[in-house]
């Protein structure tokens, strides 16, 4: 039972949601389905990072009346991913907002969410 | 076919990979060294309640005024690619509003607001933050503009609103290089009464600014996004 825990089950939860994601990038035809791919590999990995920084046992890192500020150390999860977790959502929404005002421009220009209409870099 | 297996391929590498990832993992049961000093030392260096704020703010603020760098850049190429000749756009014929929807945004829109600006005034303290405030503000927005579609978002208030955000931010950072530690220290200010909200230094009044120009940039994104629909 040692693997059913809180960190092993999120962290197994994240590797799915990256490989769904990784599936709709590679298997659709349509764009904005392929940006949703996109945005599932992204959560999926802050999902991963988020649990390999959870301690056993601890709490939310903000040393409020539920945390006792001189055993902080050893109540608290680790703040770093976390906040690495939250640039990284940032970042990913303004890379999802760029590439949906690229396909909104790609659509009004040749009337298309189709991928293989678009075949002007393939070779 | 030849497609369809290499897809295949792929996949099984990046499970391979991630499975390696589950295998070598075997929880934490105490803090490493650099969280365990931000844990025991932060509260009396920052003064912020909230660790997370701590590290966003203080102990990695460059990072973060990079990221808020990112945003803009990505909010400028939005309305750049998204700019519209008003003499050339038709307007969509749109049918009324909802008056369930219509009388909800009236009372809801005001309250969101509020709630963003009480997230960004709070992060020191509780969960939230800068981002968060700014994002549920453009969510507010995003309600106005679904019950009243219509509405023209002024830009040059968006702008005005960002610049100045942005602008204070570096200059803040810049005050903390000649008159603290370095830049973007937050022991500028005094550090307070440790948890009350006039407490943690410059870390509300920086998380003001970024929430403010987080807020107008998300706002900025959206608004040009739901303007060139009438071009459509």
């Amino acid at each position: 039972m040692e693997k059913f825990n809180l960190e092993n089950i999120s962290l197994v939860i994240g590797i799915l949601v990256i490989l769904i994601g990784l599936w709709g990038l590679l298997t659709q035809k349509n764009l904005i389905k392929i940006i949703i791919g996109f945005a599932l590999f992204d959560t999926g990995i802050h999902i991963v990072m988020v649990s390999i920084g959870y301690i056993k046992n601890g709490t939310a890192p903000i040393l409020d009346n539920a945390v006792d500020i001189n055993n902080a150390a050893n109540a608290v999860v680790d703040p770093v991913p976390q906040a690495l977790v939250l640039t990284a959502i940032v970042i990913g929404l303004g890379i999802t907002a760029l590439m949906l005002t690229y396909v909104l421009k790609m659509y009004q220009k040749r009337k298309s969410l189709e991928i293989n209409n678009y075949n002007d870099l393939k070779w | 076919m030849v497609k369809n297996i290499l897809i295949f391929i792929v996949l099984i590498g990046f499970a391979v990979l991630l499975a390696n990832v589950f295998v070598g993992f075997k929880g934490n049961s105490e803090l490493n060294t650099l969280a365990n000093h931000y844990a025991v030392s932060g509260p009396e260096e920052v003064g912020s309640a909230n660790l997370v704020t701590a590290v966003v703010v203080t102990y990695r603020g460059l990072d973060t005024l990079g990221e808020v760098t990112i945003l803009f850049l990505s909010a400028a190429i939005v309305s750049f690619l998204l700019k519209i000749e008003t003499s050339a756009s038709r307007k969509r014929k749109l049918r009324t509003t909802s008056e369930i929807l219509d009388t909800a945004s009236k009372i809801l829109v005001p309250v969101t607001l509020l709630f963003g600006i009480y997230v960004f005034i709070n992060g020191h303290l509780s969960p939230g933050g800068g981002f968060q405030g700014g994002a549920i503000i453009a969510s507010g927005l995003v309600l106005m503009l679904l019950s009243q579609p219509a509405k023209e978002v002024s830009h040059k208030l968006i702008t005005i609103v960002e610049s100045i955000s942005g602008l204070s931010f570096v200059l803040i950072g810049v005050a903390g290089v000649i008159f603290a530690a370095g830049f973007l220290d937050n022991t500028l200010l005094s550090l307070g009464k440790f948890g009350t909200i006039f407490s943690a230094g410059l870390i509300p009044v920086i998380y003001i600014f970024v929430g403010l120009k987080v807020g107008a940039e998300l706002s900025g994104i959206i608004a040009n996004l739901q303007e060139n629909q009438n071009e459509v």
